[in-house]
């Protein structure tokens, strides 16, 4: 099973952390440093020039090194970008080693498409082999907001000896719009979105390929979290449905699915979880007991779901009862 | 128009023991190094109570469990920063009626998350909100009676895993609408009393101030609702003082005794000094 196989090899990549993480990229070649963390750290490839990990579907932890969400990897004919940097620096480095069995071009671009613990973790890696790192406007706000929090609560989450060298590393290259990065030969065109996941969402779409790396405005299997706007999300899936997309590579889930397809499962939970939670809002019942049933229907539809839904339901309530 | 008094001169805390726990807490959390410790446990949480309790109450005696105040919040935070919290206070158990209800989340940075005055005879027993919680935490509810006695009721609240932090979700959207209220009226829901239930919302992103920039370590500037009254008629009902972990979008729930039919009045005071005022007519329920 790729999962397990995954897992062992970054566990056996953890034992090497006596050597500084930090160090190996400076200190040793990209194959020895690949030596040194397995070299089952797979990227599938999706489509020419495009790869992608695949995360586990679990919350992080020590066990599994952080690595729950789907990273990705562009290749130019100058410039490598990559799209998330991971849930520790032991994953971040494993993708940089990775990254080097495929491509001998510099990596320039590390792009963030939100402010996630299991997305940013890994920067320190990307800034230390000297990477721009691209985000959404609001991505550097947002990360003063919580990044103390964040290294806070994951520490006893991940533990001391995968949170060590963690840092809350902002983007540089801010995305107000749109944007399009040149990694010569193709274009990737970076789009920045109205508060939906986050009000920080970024997404990526190779063109050339006409793959889109959507982030966690498309979850599939594992269940969506909301830590933005629920009316948002809903509101702009027409826009994101309508991204001229054959697959898309979601920030959770596997990779890579049809695109639009791979929508139709969220905005089904959304909905049902809009409903719910309206329902209870018209009816009077207080936050703390409409959180228990909202959404229960699509419990069987996703991995997490109990780990997510009431307080996806929490955040709904309190953003519905402005309708 | 201010056409109803405003009564946040009738505090039972001096605002000066509350600022001073504030500090003392500041300092405690975020020592020389930087950087907060693990995660709080129930002992760890006592200990900070124990340290903070003389800042904001003296050596008054505080009765644990007596009946008179009752808390309850989920046992895990779904979302660390909305967390309900429900206060309720039993009049049986305090014949002389309640003056004060004082809210502390010990682990937070600043504890001490509001106090509320509760109107003579305005009929409260039950006050629900939604709160920041940083860490695994007790939340307390201090009730202070007419007659100076306190009775404190606890839980403990741990602190949601994974990405969910204390901190404003859509803050674009937060700052377009501050100052936005909202209040819902609910008739009794037992024909045998009089007591009605008021939810009061204030659009306001609630930044309590005492979260640090991981980058610089500056605080972002605080910007929160620190004084809030609803009253019916001039006559108060409920005010809050204090706010700095009420959630985004400050929300009470409370029922309470309707006298006549005048208009329900709300004031509300933030941190940059601007006030918002609103008044809705009382829905009567036709008892």
């Amino acid at each position: 099973m790729p999962i397990d196989r995954i897992r062992r090899k970054l566990v056996n990549g953890f034992a090497c952390t006596a050597v500084s993480a930090a160090m190996l990229p400076c200190c040793l070649g990209r194959a020895a440093v690949a030596a040194a963390y397995g070299l089952e750290f797979k990227l599938r490839k999706v489509a020419d020039g495009v790869f992608a990990f695949q995360g586990i579907d679990e919350l992080m932890s020590a066990a599994n090194q952080g690595a729950i969400s789907n990273l990705g990897v562009v290749v130019g004919t100058d410039a490598v970008a990559v799209i998330d940097s991971g849930g520790s620096l032991i994953e971040a480095n494993a993708l940089i080693a990775a990254i080097g069995k495929i491509s001998a071009k510099p990596v320039r671009y590390l792009i963030n498409t939100h402010m996630h613990p299991d997305h940013v973790f890994g920067n320190a890696a990307f800034r230390q082999i000297g990477a721009t790192i691209i985000g959404h406007h609001n991505l550097p706000r947002a990360l003063e907001a919580r990044g103390a929090f964040y290294l806070r609560n994951f520490r006893e989450q991940i533990g001391d000896a995968l949170i060590k060298g963690i840092e809350i590393i902002p983007p540089t290259m801010l995305v107000d719009d749109r944007l399009q990065l040149d990694l010569g030969g193709r274009v990737l065109e970076l789009q920045a979105w109205k508060a939906a996941h986050t009000d920080n969402d970024l997404t990526v779409f190779d063109s050339a390929t006409r793959t889109l790396f959507a982030g966690d405005l498309v979850f599939i299997g594992s269940l969506p979290t909301l830590d933005g706007s629920l009316l948002g999300w809903l509101r702009q899936m027409d826009a994101l449905a309508a991204i001229g997309a054959v697959r898309v590579v979601p920030g959770h889930g596997p990779v890579p699915a049809d695109w639009p397809a791979a929508l139709t499962a969220q905005r089904r939970y959304f909905e049902i979880l809009a409903r719910d939670v309206r329902k209870a809002i018209a009816d009077g019942m207080p936050l703390r007991e409409a959180v228990r049933t909202a959404g229960a229907s699509e419990r069987g539809n996703w991995h997490l779901f109990d780990d997510y839904n009431e307080r996806n339901a929490t955040a709904a309530f309190a953003e519905l009862e402005w309708e | 128009m201010q056409n109803h008094a405003y009564r946040s001169r009738q505090l039972g805390l001096p605002l000066a023991a509350v600022f001073a726990a504030i500090v003392l807490a500041v300092g405690t959390l975020f020592g020389s190094s930087g950087v907060a410790n693990a995660q709080q446990s129930t002992a760890s949480s006592n200990r900070i109570w124990q340290d903070l309790k003389g800042d904001v109450f003296g050596d008054r005696a505080i009765l644990v469990d007596s009946g008179v105040v009752r808390i309850e919040a989920p046992k895990r935070a779904q979302d660390a920063a909305i967390v309900p919290v429900d206060i309720y206070i039993d009049p049986a158990k305090a014949p002389d009626g309640i003056k004060s209800v004082t809210l502390i989340i010990d682990v937070n940075p600043a504890p001490v998350a509001a106090t509320f005055q509760i109107g003579k005879d305005a009929g409260v027993t039950h006050l629900s909100t939604r709160v920041r919680v940083d860490d695994y935490s007790y939340l307390r509810a201090i009730a202070e009676t007419q007659g100076g006695a306190l009775h404190m009721a606890q839980t403990f609240v741990k602190a949601s895993g994974g990405c969910s932090a204390p901190a404003v979700k859509n803050q674009d959207e937060a700052m377009a609408t501050m100052g936005q209220m909202k209040l819902r009226q609910f008739p009794p829901q037992e024909t045998m009393t009089k007591a009605q239930e008021l939810q009061l919302m204030i659009r306001h992103p609630n930044n309590s101030g005492l979260q640090r920039n991981p980058l610089t370590q500056y605080f972002i500037p605080a910007h929160f609702v620190q004084k809030l009254s609803v009253s019916q008629a001039d006559r108060l009902i409920l005010s809050m003082e204090g706010g700095i972990s009420i959630s985004e979008d400050p929300n009470f729930r409370f029922d309470f005794t309707a006298h006549g039919t005048g208009q329900i009045q709300v004031e509300a005071i933030d941190t940059d000094g601007k006030v918002f005022r609103h008044q809705w007519p009382l829905e009567v329920t036709g008892l």
